[in-house]
């Protein structure tokens, strides 16, 4: 228990290393130490983790106090109970295998140190993320992945498309995290402390359930959870980031970093049952999001940006878990997710890696025979995004929706949204497989994946299947749960309509029984097709409310007035320079004159002549 | 002391032409050696006008001062030669127009 800071320590001081030496050590030493380091910190968490299962009271270990003003002092603390050893396991694990599958996925990469280094700094300032005991270091780890997010995505900075991407990404979560900010503001001010247990503590004691300044404070810091796990409004960075390289979305833009707002609204349950509004909110956000992603998903033919819309509706489904109450559901879901949807990411960055880079699953087709190992880790992944019975994804989806159905009043119309979601899902997740697996090949594979590709596919294939039956130590964690889950056909739809999704699609994309080109190819419904490829037109009307007035006034702000004045006496001063220089110009000649001119004036004027 | 055949005036009146001629050959030439020399004829200008006061007054201190001009003018012409050596395997030229390099 005492190595719990060794934890993400070993991360961190492997980062360290790599990026003092700046790519000089040998690619199989920066392997070792990237992919080493993350081992070692999961052996760690293995071990801390049979110990917390043989007494499982939560713990917190004090290393320092980080600021001491008056009554206010965050301490440099990790705090570990069950949700946090569940998050730590699914970073050192999840982030393991994604580690390996880099050092042969980025194996010709010119920048490969760099890469671990960021990789290992990110797998850092995530486990601080989520052992912190206060709210102020939490806020340093969550700004800490914002940093190596916006790192990685902008890894091939070369092209300035993923410069752009990277701005994007870093500039709409800032949004989110200013809002958070101002909510933990909020909190000092109100509460005196950032400490979790004694924020919920406190503010039990202090305000009553649905009042203002609760609600106000449980909004900012949920619009923080909202811009970084891409939820509405600020969803639309996630589709540009996946200009990363693959692996890293598989950990970032996948597992771990996005789902932090999902661990930050669980982690403060307690603050956020003080505002049912905001809960509500939290639940109608989630499934409007789903909804919305997966609408999107399904007119997007980028292989990457699938997925990427798809955790997003993801993402969305822990939202709707978190906004009803099922905060364990939330988490299971969310762990399920990180095996599933790494899986899924790793499968396309072989794809991607054996097929020249090509993205476009148009262009692919007939892989099932040529790789295998991709195929099936395909397969079961889209199964477990499907939700398709007995796979992981299966277990934890059932849970949230039979858990959404038994809320008052708005758990139906939630439900009935979820469902919705799920044939969706069932529908792009099938398109994705039976486009790019069956059909004639159009694209050639001019590789295989190596051991360490294929590794953490199959491992991952397996925690996609038999994910769902980890039984978490959440019971401590959260309130138990209070609401009846629904019985009947409600529980027997909800279990099965994945299958419905599946057999469409199967009869869309593979079978091509139903014919719905002519349909489809209706100027209206094109139109309404190219608006969901764009995901609801948000980047435009984005682009329309925000970004052209905020051009627009900087441009206008970069002439005003004082700028002038400060310009101007730059310009006067650069140019009296330039007068000057003419006189020194090397010609020793012109220096005679000068000198001649000179004693000739001073004589005139000391003899009196002039 | 013998009293001054030839009056001051006139021995002032040669070293200022003297002294012109130097500084107009300093100013108009582009040869190296050639200024070292107007140089020199300035030099030599300033030690005349020094020595015909000398005599006219009858002091010793113009006298000495020539001897100085001689050790100044003796070090300036070692130094002179010395750059113009250089200058010469340098820039294959003794222009000093064509020498100065910089941009001003």
């Amino acid at each position: 228990m005492e190595n719990l800071p060794l934890v993400p320590l070993i991360p961190f001081v492997s980062a360290a290393l790599l990026i003092a030496t700046a790519g000089r050590l040998p690619k199989m030493v920066v392997g070792l130490l990237g992919a080493g380091s993350i081992a070692v910190a999961g052996l760690l968490v293995l071990n801390i983790g049979i110990e917390f299962l043989r007494d499982p009271t939560p713990m917190s270990i004090h290393l320092w106090t980080w600021i001491s003003i008056n009554e206010f002092k965050p301490a440099f603390a990790f705090y570990l109970d069950g949700l946090a050893l569940v998050m730590m396991s699914v970073i050192t694990g999840v982030g393991f295998l994604i580690h390996l599958y880099s050092t042969e996925f980025m194996q010709d990469d010119a920048s490969f140190s760099r890469y671990f280094a960021y990789m290992n700094l990110f797998v850092s300032a995530m486990l601080i993320l989520v052992l912190a005991d206060n709210l102020l270091l939490m806020f340093l780890g969550w700004e800490g992945v914002g940093i190596c997010s916006y790192l990685l995505v902008g890894f091939w900075y070369q092209d300035p498309a993923n410069g752009a991407a990277a701005r994007k990404a870093f500039i709409v979560t800032r949004i989110g995290d200013t809002s958070m900010a101002l909510g933990l503001f909020l909190l000092v001010a109100e509460l005196g402390t950032l400490n979790i247990l004694e924020v919920a503590e406190i503010a039990k004691e202090r305000w009553e359930v649905g009042a203002t300044i609760p609600t106000i404070a449980c909004a900012l810091i949920l619009g923080g959870g909202l811009g970084k796990s891409a939820q509405l409004p600020l969803q639309t960075w996630l589709p540009d980031a996946m200009a990363g390289p693959t692996p890293c979305s598989a950990l970032i833009h996948a597992a771990t970093m996005v789902t932090a707002g999902v661990y930050l609204v669980a982690r403060n349950h307690e603050l956020f049952m003080m505002s049912p509004l905001i809960m509500s909110a939290i639940s109608i956000i989630g499934v409007a999001t789903l909804l919305l992603a997966a609408f999107t998903a399904l007119n997007q033919h980028d292989l990457k940006k699938i997925l990427a819309y798809s955790t997003i509706s993801q993402i969305g489904y822990m939202f709707l878990a978190l906004g009803v109450g099922a905060y364990s559901a939330a988490i299971f879901h969310l762990m399920t997710h990180a095996f599933f949807k790494a899986l899924l990411f790793l499968g396309a960055g072989a794809v991607i890696h054996c097929l020249h880079h090509e993205h476009d699953i148009f262009k692919m087709g007939g892989l099932r025979k040529k790789l295998p190992v991709v195929f099936w880790s395909f397969l079961i992944g889209s199964s477990a995004l499907a939700a398709l019975p007995f796979t992981s994804g299966w277990y934890s989806k059932d849970e949230i929706l039979l858990a959404t159905w038994s809320v008052p009043t708005l758990g139906p119309w939630l439900w009935a949204g979820g469902i919705a979601g799920a044939v969706l899902t069932a529908i792009y997740s099938f398109r994705l497989v039976f486009v790019v697996f069956w059909g004639e090949a159009k694209t050639i594979p001019d590789k295989q994946p190596g051991l360490r590709m294929s590794a953490p596919l199959i491992i991952l294939c397996v925690f996609s299947i038999v994910g769902g039956l980890i039984n978490m130590p959440l019971e401590q964690v959260f309130p138990s749960q209070t609401n009846a889950h629904a019985a009947g056909p409600v529980a027997w739809i909800t279990m099965t309509i994945a299958i419905v999704g599946v057999l469409v699609s199967y009869l869309l994309y593979l079978r091509q029984q139903i014919n719905v080109e002519p349909i489809l190819n209706k100027p209206a419904l094109k139109k309404l097709r190219y608006f969901w490829y764009s995901g609801w037109a948000m980047d435009a009307l984005y682009d329309r409310l925000l970004v052209r007035p905020y051009k627009l006034t900087a441009s206008l702000l970069k002439t005003e007035l004082i700028d002038r004045f400060y310009n101007l006496i730059v310009e006067s001063s650069v140019a009296s320079h330039r007068a000057l220089s003419i006189t020194q110009n090397g010609k020793l000649r012109t220096y005679a004159i000068n000198l001649v001119v000179g004693i000739a004036l001073l004589a005139a004027f000391l003899t009196g002549i002039v | 002391m013998n009293p001054l055949i030839i009056p001051l005036s006139h021995v002032l009146m040669l070293a200022a032409l003297l002294f012109t001629a130097g500084l107009l050959g300093l100013l108009i030439r582009r040869n190296v050696i050639f200024i070292l020399m107007s140089l020199e004829v300035m030099l030599n200008a300033a030690a005349l006008a020094f020595v015909g006061a000398s005599a006219h007054w009858g002091q010793t201190d113009g006298q000495i001062i020539l001897l100085l001009i001689l050790t100044i003018a003796a070090a300036e012409v070692a130094v002179g030669l010395g750059l113009v050596l250089q200058i010469q395997r340098r820039f294959k030229t003794l222009d000093l127009d064509v020498v100065s390099r910089m941009q001003g």
